[in-house]
């Protein structure tokens, strides 16, 4: 499989209290354990389980995602900037690996 | 009454029996009343408090856009009655939610509807249910 990449566009900079728009991306195949493989045993499952975003240690949003996520799960959301500071992205996959990105916003 | 040793053998296979019944059955995925019974503890999803965004056709059933927004919730699960599965995901919105909305993609197996309940900011929780056409299914069969 190829490397997995998580992508987010986030603005570089918002004014205080400012409610922004958040869009993240990350590939990944989603395997949703119903799929057979052409002899006709079950591909077993490997889904991306959980995203979360906080904001310097404050939560977001956080997403328990199940197989009927779309591959290269998609996620749009609306965020409050209280303070310039860096968005925490992580994802959780089905074999345990965590999957984080970092953005940082300033105020102005 | 009299117990024979028939009944009482018949008795001691029909507990046995019973007992490995639930044990061996492969454990089947909720169905979307216990999915949303699991999500509300139980309670009765009242209409309304939640909207849901969503093409009337999908034309490929693999990712199909949906939004919800339930202003004030504090979480909202998505279902969708026709999948193997009905779960889809659930929202938790925090403290620095600018909006109580989110926007993904699913897959459909087929025509059916997509189903959002939310709860509310007063602790009661809310339903919307949305119609989605799909000409092609999303399950890789």
């Amino acid at each position: 499989m190829s490397s997995i990449k998580p992508r987010v566009k986030v603005p570089k900079s918002a004014s205080a209290g400012e409610v922004i728009t958040i869009k993240t991306l990350i590939n990944h195949q989603m395997e949703s354990g119903q799929r057979k493989d052409s002899s006709g045993n079950v591909i077993p499952r490997k889904i991306i389980n959980r995203f979360a975003c906080t904001f310097n240690g404050q939560e977001v949003i956080s997403v328990d995602i199940d197989p009927a996520v779309s591959a290269n799960p998609y996620f749009e959301f609306q965020a409050k900037i209280p303070e310039a500071g860096e968005f925490v992205f992580t994802w959780v996959d089905d074999d345990g690996t965590v999957y984080e990105e970092r953005k940082e916003i300033a105020i102005g | 009454m009299q117990l024979t040793r028939r009944d009482a053998l018949m008795m001691g296979a029909g507990a046995v029996a019973a007992t490995l019944i639930p044990a061996g059955a492969p454990r089947a995925a909720p169905t979307l009343d216990e999915a949303i019974a699991a999500f509300t503890g139980g309670a009765t999803p009242g209409e309304g408090g939640v909207t849901i965004t969503a093409p009337e056709i999908a034309e490929n059933g693999n990712t199909v856009p949906i939004e919800v927004d339930a202003p004030g919730a504090s979480s909202i699960m998505l279902l969708a009655d026709g999948n193997p599965n009905p779960a889809v995901c659930t929202f938790h919105f925090g403290p620095l939610a600018g909006a109580q909305m989110a926007a993904t993609r699913i897959r459909l197996a087929r025509t059916q509807n997509v189903l959002a309940v939310a709860r509310l900011a007063d602790g009661s929780y809310g339903i919307a249910r949305r119609e989605v056409k799909v000409t092609i299914g999303g399950c890789g069969g």
